[in-house]
């Protein structure tokens, strides 16, 4: 395993090795596990196996979760430059690019020549989306760097699901505007993911396209611009999935929609769980305060934090936003998610269940103490959540 | 001309360069980026927050 090190003039020789280097290659392969349904009807021709890598994706990620428990330990400060100049870490999230077009097309190339049922063909799509969903999150670690080449990159794998908007908007809005209601991308408390995906779906496009719109009119451009990039991966989308439908028929238009909004899908379900409920206080001048490790949610889960390039130090990444997956740290005392994203997702959908973990949780948090004046609460649950939660909640009062 | 630095990513706002890609033209001044310029890169430091470095 490589060994990163260095000779520190104070602290003397430091060495740290990533006991996650090689989990990372493991993106290489999870085209095999959105193919392994395809794989599985292949050989014993029940229709079930289109079933088996939604629950590989879902359930075994969450149990490794359980099983393998968490990882928070960080690199060196002093080592994160070779860390992030290291090619092994640069190049896996770029070479996973290309398979996000592979898989879509071999789904969808099965699912247009296959006779199969409506079912089986929801969960092919189902299947291709949730892949493409991973490609999201492979623009976000590519679209928060300073090169040409990943910022590109990120915008091509934006197209396979139709989500050409993403990089612009998350980077320029999202990072600017998160734990505050400005944002339709930060869950308030008492929103059900439902509720916020209806907000947070338009209100991302909206916000990616005028800020493209405004950094082309500096330009002296319209927005339709050729060099517009929201719609220059919405091109590449229009390319990509017209022809799906030109080979493989009008099959192709009800399995892309439902690819595309389960990719979607991914991304809602991110942004409902990073920052729930948390909230930046606004300083005198009215602007807010800097977002701190604490308007995020974390989590160091092994397993997710491996299947989403660290996604989950959340805390750090909102902080510091161009520093590399391998080199997020934990910090202690942050807003902690009692599971990995995937155990999240699946919560999420049960709106009850996710006030019932997550409410309490939310309030505890020392900076936020029980004051729900502290909190980024749905206007409209504000009344109930407050004579709900007033007197469960001893607040500290200052003397 | 002073560059002007953002202090949590490093994007360095070149007053002689300007930034083609954000439709500043060469020589606009750190002054004339409008109230609610935000790091390019990082989105995370507003033009209040960033440092000036004379050359």
């Amino acid at each position: 395993m490589k060994t990163f090190a260095m000779v520190h003039p104070e602290k003397g020789a430091i060495v740290y090795r990533d006991r996650k280097r090689f989990l990372w290659i493991s993106a290489l392969f999870f085209p095999l596990v959105a193919l392994s349904g395809i794989g599985l009807y292949s050989l014993n021709g029940r229709e079930w196996a289109f079933v088996v890598p939604l629950v590989l994706f879902y359930g075994g990620t969450a149990l490794f979760d359980w099983l393998l428990g968490e990882d928070t330990s960080n690199p060196p400060e002093e080592l994160v430059s070779q860390l992030e100049d290291d090619k092994f870490y640069r190049w896996l999230p770029m070479l996973t690019v290309p398979m996000h077009f592979v898989v879509l097309i071999l789904i969808a190339g099965f699912a247009g020549t296959h006779d199969v049922s409506w079912a089986a063909m929801l969960a092919l799509a189902l299947t291709a989306g949730l892949y493409s969903g991973l490609g999201v999150n492979t623009a976000h670690e590519l679209g928060h760097k300073k090169t040409e080449l990943e910022r590109r990159l990120a915008r091509i794998v934006s197209a396979v699901p139709a989500y050409g908007h993403f990089c612009v908007e998350h980077n320029r809005g999202h990072h600017r505007h998160v734990a505050t209601p400005a944002d339709p991308a930060s869950s308030r408390m008492g929103e059900n993911i439902y509720k916020f995906a209806c907000r947070e779906i338009p209100g991302a496009f909206r916000r990616g396209w005028i800020a493209e719109q405004e950094r082309l009119a500096r330009q002296g451009k319209s927005a339709w611009h050729y060099e517009n990039e929201i719609l220059q991966s919405y091109a590449l989308t229009a390319v990509l999935q017209i022809s799906l439908v030109a080979v493989f028929g009008w099959l192709m238009v009800p399995f892309l929609a439902v690819h595309n909004v389960f990719a979607w899908w991914q991304l809602t379900s991110a942004n409902y769980i990073e920052h729930y409920g948390l909230l930046r206080k606004r300083n005198a001048n009215g602007t807010y305060e800097h977002c701190q490790p604490y308007h995020s949610w974390n989590a160091n889960h092994v397993a997710s934090n491996v299947v989403l390039f660290h996604l989950e130090r959340h805390s750090d990444h909102h902080a510091h936003p161009t520093r590399r997956y391998q080199t997020l740290r934990s910090f202690p005392d942050l807003p902690s998610l009692p599971n990995g994203y995937m155990g999240m997702y699946f919560v999420a959908l049960f709106p009850p269940l996710w006030y019932r973990v997550m409410d309490q949780r939310l309030l505890s948090l020392p900076h936020i103490n029980g004051d729900l004046s502290l909190v980024n609460v749905d206007p409209a649950r504000r009344a109930a959540l407050e004579a709900r939660y007033s007197r469960s909640l001893p607040r500290t009062v200052a003397v | 001309m002073p560059i002007h630095i953002c202090p949590d990513c490093g994007y360095a706002y070149d007053e002689a360069l300007g930034d083609r890609r954000e439709g500043y033209a060469p020589g606009t001044r750190f002054e004339q980026l409008p109230d609610d310029f935000v790091c390019p890169d990082c989105a995370v430091r507003a033009k209040s927050d960033f440092l000036r470095q004379d050359q």
